[in-house]
């Protein structure tokens, strides 16, 4: 049992606030990803929770205790951070024996405790070597390990893969995943700005943003069910596109008229009063499909990226506003400068009004329950996005290809 | 006014010859290996296995004419009698195994080398830690700094007004002797007190040196990485522990220089024993001692030059590993 709990906690500077009404409870057992754009004070939360930031305001229990003024040592948590931070004067094991010696374990015990961590990160052959001579993966090793030699209640991450090579980042990223497996009632704490990792790792993320938490939830609910533009689009990559818009006809199924010309119904249900209201369309990239009947989209290609798996396409990138971006599974030569209509399916639709979901308008949703996706299309069975409504979304155009040579 | 002409004139020669040596030379290089043509490639290789000796020329030159050219005059000097008309060998050098002032000197200077650099590199590194974490720092720097800017003659007559002694009944002039006397004591003689005044005469080189040791170490200890001190304290070190078991051995490195470098400082220590008692009261040092033979009363050169080459040898190997440690440091 190791509930983490945060009540109204806040951190300023000064008289610059950082953070402020942090309201959140960490289960015991819990993957918890904290995400958020630099500077959104995520690194400080984390931070505050392991005492190496004091608490401005507010209260923060670790097992129903209040620890705010607890030294870090004594709040039962174990932090691995981005640069590693070993001590470079010592061995691989005594770096991980420190805090065991420091707490006035016997020489036997911590023997015990480094083999058993040595073994279980597959550091075994290095342990009495000096940090310098190893490769940043294992590096990153010995800090986890530090933290696992201690068996402390919560694991504190502080975007410990960001230092690691691209290859490097999934192997050890699976590693973390693993750990967390293998100690499943340990809660642990993890701060990235990488999205793959949070959506990978996470039980629940914790988005922040401009001093508060954004939303906290699964991570196919804040991709599917993102509370405002901001989650909406920090989720996901490319960003989900806003198309703006007034409200023409409410019910079950709202229809939205947008400013192009063109119309889009949603699956979220509006009340009568909301006719003529201005809210923005969010249509994710992935959820965009060509076709030839009705389009939420047109418009000609000015870039096209083509990555193989995927080919990105980039509407209107010398407007000032962003760019229009839909992702097409496959390959698609020659769309370059072509005029290409594009629509999505109605549940993959997203609605906001001044910034925030409609969805959350009279509290939050009944319970979040996973969109299965269809079979996908590269099997060779219909290669339709989720949800596709056959009768009203006629194939593709442009099938996907196989390779250009 | 003819003195204001020759410094400026010297100072006008020197920086012009400098600049025409540097400038004319280059010019007279590719003026012979011309870089274009058909051997350009030929001729900008060879010019560029010149050109280094073209500038290194004059410093070399001149460190050859005033440090290797004495070095091995004073060698052979020391092989020579007192005015340096006889050859006898090295009957300087068992003269100097034989005396007992000699035995004195290397004793005092051995004491000076196990006390001052531990001392001033400990302070120092104490300065340096203090000084970080308190507001008013900077000003404790400066003034733990100042010391640095004295020369060791001033620092020496500054320490002989310490330990000054009037009778007791007069009026104490030296700041120790008051506070003893304050205290009701007697005014004491301090830099005649056999044994002690050796280290009366260390705490000054201690008071000059403690300075320098902490902008070094100051700078060194900035240089750690924050996160291995958080990471300490989330291990639940003290902060002792992390002071003792993180950052010091962290810039062991620079400790070590540090410590190298005052300890080739106390080596040749002259200036502070020579203006406080020259010698006297068994606080004799191998480089007074030397400037005594070399130049008080009837000069021995023969003597004085073979003191200096002990002198030079005991702190070569140290300068070794000294600069052997700072570049260390450097990579």
């Amino acid at each position: 049992m190791a509930d983490l709990k945060m009540t109204n906690v806040a951190k300023a500077y000064g008289d610059v606030n950082v953070l402020s009404n942090i309201d959140l409870t960490i289960r015991s057992g819990e993957f918890i990803v904290f995400v958020g754009p630099s500077g959104c004070g995520k690194s400080t939360l984390l931070r505050m929770i392991a005492g190496l930031e004091q608490i401005t305001a507010g209260e923060l229990q670790i097992d129903g205790q209040v620890v705010n003024d607890i030294p870090p040592s004594q709040r039962g948590i174990a932090m691995v951070f981005q640069s590693y931070a070993l001590y470079p004067h010592m061995t691989v094991r005594d770096n991980m024996a420190f805090a065991l010696k420091i707490a006035g374990q016997s020489k036997d015990q911590i023997r015990q405790a480094t083999d058993r961590a040595g073994k279980m990160l597959q550091l075994t052959p290095y342990l009495d070597r000096l940090p310098k001579a190893l490769s940043g993966g294992q590096r990153q090793r010995v800090a986890i390990g530090r933290a696992i030699v201690r068996d402390p209640k919560v694991y504190l991450f502080d975007e410990p893969l960001s230092n690691l090579d691209a290859a490097l980042r999934v192997a050890t990223r699976i590693e973390i995943a693993q750990l967390k497996a293998s100690m499943p009632d340990r809660t642990m704490i993890y701060v990235t700005h990488d999205q793959t990792e949070a959506m990978t790792l996470a039980d629940r993320i914790v988005v922040l943003a401009g001093g508060g938490i954004a939303q906290v939830g699964a991570p196919l609910e804040l991709y599917e069910r993102p509370v405002n533009e901001f989650v909406a689009q920090f989720i996901g990559s490319p960003a989900m596109n806003l198309l703006p818009g007034t409200v023409r006809t409410t019910g079950p199924v709202t229809t939205v008229a947008l400013d192009g010309g063109l119309e889009a119904e949603v699956a979220i249900p509006t009340r009568p009063e909301d006719e003529g209201m201005q809210v923005n369309l969010g249509v994710r990239p992935e959820d965009m499909r060509e076709t030839d009947g009705a389009a939420v989209f047109e418009g000609t290609v000015d870039l096209t990226e083509a990555l193989g798996e995927v080919t990105l396409l980039y509407f209107g990138t010398n407007a000032e506003t962003a760019p229009i971006i839909a992702k097409l599974p496959g390959i698609h030569p020659g769309l370059n400068g072509r005029r290409v209509r594009l629509t999505a399916p109605p549940n993959a639709l997203h609605l906001f009004h001044e910034g925030q979901s409609l969805l959350y308008r009279d509290g939050p949703p009944p319970p979040y329950e996973v969109r299965a996706a269809a079979p996908s299309g590269s099997m060779g069975s219909t290669p339709a996005a989720p949800g596709d409504d056959p009768d009203r979304i006629e194939d593709g155009l442009i099938k996907p290809q196989g390779p250009v040579r | 006014m003819e003195l204001l002409w020759l410094a400026v004139s010297t100072i006008a020669i020197g920086v012009f010859g400098c600049v025409a040596w540097f400038w004319g030379s280059n010019w007279l290089l590719d003026r012979a290996y011309p870089p274009k043509g058909d051997k350009a490639g030929d001729n900008i290789r060879r010019a560029n296995q010149i050109r280094p000796w073209l500038f290194l020329g004059p410093a070399l030159i001149f460190l050859t004419m005033y440090l290797v050219y004495p070095v091995l005059d004073s060698f052979w000097r020391s092989l020579f009698n007192s005015n340096g008309s006889r050859f006898v060998g090295t009957d300087n050098y068992t003269w100097l195994m034989r005396d007992a002032k000699f035995r004195e000197s290397m004793l005092n200077n051995m004491l000076w080398l196990l006390v001052v650099p531990v001392l001033a590199t400990l302070f120092g590194l104490l300065a340096a830690q203090l000084t970080d974490r308190i507001k008013w720092g900077n000003i404790g720097k400066s003034l733990i700094f100042m010391p640095m800017a004295i020369s060791f003659v001033g620092a020496g007559v500054i320490w002989k007004f310490i330990y000054e002694y009037r009778a007791s009944g007069e009026t104490q002039i030296g700041l120790l002797n008051w506070i003893v006397t304050q205290f009701g004591g007697e005014p004491q003689i301090w830099l005649t007190l056999p044994g002690w005044n050796n280290f009366f005469l260390m705490i000054v080189l201690v008071w000059i040196q403690t300075g320098f040791a902490m902008v070094i170490l100051s700078a060194a200890l900035r240089g750690i990485p924050e996160e291995t001190i958080e990471a300490a304290i989330l291990d639940g070190a003290s902060p002792l522990q992390v002071f003792f078991k993180i950052k010091v051995p962290q810039i062991m490195g620079t400790i070590a220089v540090v410590w190298t470098t005052v300890t080739i400082v106390v080596l040749k220590v002259f200036d502070i024993v020579f203006v406080m008692t020259n010698g006297q009261w068994g606080t004799q040092v191998l480089a007074n001692l030397m400037y005594d033979w070399m130049f008080r009363g009837t000069p021995d050169y023969g003597r004085g030059s073979a003191i200096a080459i002990v002198l030079m040898i005991l702190v070569t190997p140290i300068m070794v590993w000294n600069i052997y440690n700072a570049r260390k440091e450097v990579r």
